[in-house]
Formats: structure tokens, sequence, C-alpha cells
């Protein structure tokens, strides 16, 4: 992993230090990453309803291909806006029905969609290093954006997480962020682990059983709590973590109430956090598993504010990468 | 080469052609500064002519050079996002910039003005013409012609009293 994991962060960037493709948040600058934060927040402005033509050219003429092989609303849907805000055309392959369920290597698949003028291609993989490997292959003009590869990364939805915080939060230096639940499989938390470090984020708290947390996660300084209540106390950010029952082997983790009843975050238990403190969710979200539903559409929930901020960090990635 | 012009004269003398305009002129315009220059310009002068608000234009997204420089080009007027807090719809509306040059940031700011609605009428009112146009955009209200070597960039500077001055930076 760590081999795959060192090229990306190489391969992410072209011979003048600059963002050509976005593959992994390990290993990515703080100057990088406040860079696309800062340029979201100018895209934020182009959603807001005083425009009246919700659109900007960049884009214009380019195609943009989202290349899903696992399933996705929210990233796919976002990409897609993100997309045609940008004035791009966007081409959602189905995967289901293509070539690659005929037998088409993801290579040739690529290959064969250069030769249609592709400019940026948004890939999501069950299979770690997808990304990278389409990246290591392309000519140097097309872009890649790893939308989620495997257990490994999620750079957008990290992205979009860091922006959701800076705003409500202002100062990474000043936080403590907790993260609950399924932490091993997620590639949501391995990205919010290495930007919150990038940025200088001093404690980063995992909350789980065991046998969800990854073995390597005191390596990379958070601090394990397998006591929610004890991990909850005094943080500024918390973010629950679904389930993926989908990567995991029968029998690895107590089923929906028995997981509710130790690690759900219920009203009681977020009342040890700050009393500011933001609860965040990247989805899909599993009310009363992980989350109770009075927490979900409570006061300190940010989670749809994470959708919304979600597509103009979409958009600055994208202008980003296809202007480098 | 020339001296550079005295930046607060050249805004007197905007400032009285814009004084005329509204004593003349029944129908209220509206101002909206070009970022982020242009945007101290009308600040003075919506204060100096007694109007209520103005508007700032950025004119990042729709910037000719994306294709060489990418975001690169567009993070200059960061921080001051397109604000424009009257109805742009049916408005006379008269941009305001620090220097008119090729004419391509005005390209652009038409084109993110008319983001926000149709205006009844537009015009370009400037500190100081470079008159090096690239394309065919002039302005109605102007302190004055300025000559300034190609190698160099014309910036306008406030001081903390709200003065106005002009700098000139290598390209």
């Amino acid at each position: 992993m760590t081999k795959t994991a060192k090229t990306a962060s190489q391969l992410q960037l072209n011979e003048q230090g600059e963002l050509t493709h976005l593959l992994t948040l390990e290993g990515l600058s703080k100057e990088h990453i406040l860079h696309i934060l800062d340029t979201a927040k100018q895209f934020v402005a182009v959603s807001e309803s005083d425009r009246e033509v919700k659109k900007v050219p960049l884009l214009r003429g380019k195609n943009v291909f989202n290349l899903f092989f696992e399933n996705s609303t929210r990233t796919r849907t976002t990409f897609e806006i993100a997309a045609k805000r940008l004035s791009a055309d966007v081409i959602n392959l189905d995967i289901q029905t293509s070539s690659t369920a005929k037998g088409e290597t993801l290579l040739d698949t690529i290959d064969n969609l250069v030769a249609m003028q592709a400019d940026i291609f948004v890939v999501r993989h069950k299979t770690t290093g997808a990304a990278v490997e389409v990246a290591a292959h392309l000519p140097s003009h097309v872009h890649v954006i790893n939308a989620g590869d495997g257990t490994n990364q999620h750079p957008t939805q990290g992205l979009l997480d860091m922006y959701t915080m800076r705003h409500f939060k202002q100062d990474f230096t000043k936080i403590k962020v907790a993260i609950i639940g399924d932490i091993v499989h997620s590639r949501v938390a391995k990205s919010n682990i290495h930007a919150l470090t990038t940025l200088g984020c001093p404690e980063i708290r995992a909350i789980g059983p065991e046998s969800l947390l990854p073995k390597d996660l005191n390596m990379m300084g958070v601090k394990i709590y397998n006591n929610i209540e004890e991990g909850l106390k005094g943080v500024d950010v918390v973010m629950t973590l679904r389930i993926q029952k989908e990567r995991m082997e029968a029998g690895q983790v107590p089923e929906g109430d028995e997981f509710f009843k130790q690690w759900g975050l219920t009203p009681e238990r977020l009342k040890l956090a700050k009393p500011d403190a933001i609860v965040m969710h990247p989805g899909p979200m599993n009310r009363g598993v992980e989350i109770d539903s009075e927490v979900a559409d409570g006061p300190q929930a940010v989670i749809l504010k994470q959708v919304t901020f979600g597509i103009a960090v979409r958009m600055a990635v994208m202008s980003i990468v296809a202007g480098n | 080469m020339a001296s550079l012009p005295l930046a607060e004269d050249l805004y007197q003398v905007l400032l009285k052609q814009l004084q005329t305009l509204k004593a003349s002129q029944a129908t209220p315009f509206e101002l909206a500064g070009l970022a982020s220059g242009g945007a101290w310009v009308a600040e003075r002068l919506a204060k100096d002519l007694n109007l209520p608000a103005y508007g700032v234009i950025n004119v990042s997204f729709h910037r000719d050079d994306y294709a060489d420089k990418g975001v690169k080009a567009f993070n200059s007027a960061e921080g001051m996002a397109t604000k424009l807090p009257f109805d742009v719809e049916g408005t006379h509306i008269i941009l305001v910039d620090d220097v008119l040059d090729t004419g391509r940031t005005v390209r652009a700011a038409l084109n993110e003005l008319f983001d926000y609605g149709r205006p009844a009428k537009v015009d370009l009112a400037v500190l100081a013409d470079r008159h090096r146009r690239q394309l065919p955009v002039d302005a109605t209200f102007k302190g004055a012609k300025v000559n300034v070597a190609d190698d160099q960039i014309l910036v306008l500077d406030q001081a903390d009293d709200g003065k106005f001055m002009f700098i000139t930076e290598a390209k």
C-alpha cells in the first residue's frame, strides 16, 4: 500500500509541481490543499441564488467522463453537477452494460475513451490504486480524479470535509476531531486523517471496536478509543461512518441494533462533545445504526452542507487539474 | 518616459464627470467596480456621489487566459467575489476600473455582469487609459490617457487614508 501511495502522490504532480491529477491526499502538501479550498470558496458563489446563470465557461468544450465501477449517488451526481457548472460536457458510462462487462480491460476502455477526446476521467473502482493505474497510462493532457479506490482513498470527499470544517471552525490547529465507526474499510476516514494531519490538526481520535480500526492508526498519530463516551469528550468535530458490510466477512461486527447500542451517535453522547461541535457524515447514512435520527436532523448536523460544499470543491479540483 | 499620472487628480476628474451625469440624468445609475482596484474606486465614488451601495465584479470565471494559465490567472482578486447589491435587470450600470488597457478584462466583466441579468445600459469609467486596445472597447468616462512603458504594469495602490496612487511593476 505504501508503495502505491508514494507513486500516487508523485504521479499527481507535473514537472512544475502543479496538481495535474488528484489521486490521494497522502503526501499532498498543505499549500496544494489550501489552494483547492480557497479556489472552492470562489466557486461557492456560482451556485448562489442572485446569480441568474449558475454556470461559468472555464471547461467549455472539454469532455468529462464519469467512470464509476462501484455504485455511487452523491459523488457521481455532484461531480456531474460540478462539471456542468463549469460548462463541460459530461458523459456517464453505464459500467454494468459496458464493454468492461464483456471482458474489456480497464486500460483498453480508457484508450477508447481517450480516442473520443476525453479531457478528464473521474474514476471510482473497488480496487486500490485503480485511479493511479489509469493516470500512469494516460497522455499528459488528460487528467484523472480519484472518486474512491477500494478502501484506500477518496480525496475529493476528504477535501470537502476539510472545506466544511474550515467553514465552521476556521482554524485546523485548534480543533479536536473524532471519527467513529468503520474506519478500517473507510477511504473517507483515511483521506480525512491524511489531510487533517497535513493541515496541523493537533488531535484526531478514532472511536470504534477493534475489528473496525486499522492496525496502523497509531503510526498515523491517531488516538484510539474503544469507548465512545471517552472519545467524544471535548471534541469540536464528530464524524460518523457507515458500516461497509459489502467489504467485510460475516460476524466481523455486531449487527444494527447491537452496534447502535455500543457505537451509535445519540443526543446524550453528543452532549459530551463541545456544545458547538458539528456532526458530519459522508453518506450514505444508516439511521439507527451509526447515528440517531435526532442527531442527523439536529441543529449540530452539517451533513447536507457537506453535500453542497462538495460541488464547489469538485469544481475547484476539476478546474485546477484541467488548467495544469 | 513621462512620469506617472497622479491618481488623485485623475480621480477628481472622473468624479466631476459622474457628478455631472448624476445631476443631468433623471434615471439613477449603479456602480460596479472590477476587483480589486476598480472596486476601491467604486467604493470612493459611491461615497462621494451619495449612492447607497456599489457592486463588485470579479472577472475570474470569464478570463480568456484560463487555457494558458489555469486558475493561477484568477487568484489575484481572491476574496473579492462578485456582489451586486441591486437588481441588474433593466438598470443603468457603470463599470468602474482603475486602468483600461487591452479591453480584455472589460469583456470578461460584461460576461460576468450579464450572468446576473440584462442591464438597460452599461458604461465604463476608468481612472487611466493605456490605449493599447485589443478589443473594440472604450470608456465613456476617463481620468486621462497615460503612457507607460510596454514592459510595465500600471497598478493602483490605496494609502491608509484612502488616497490613491499609481505604481508601476515589471511585467
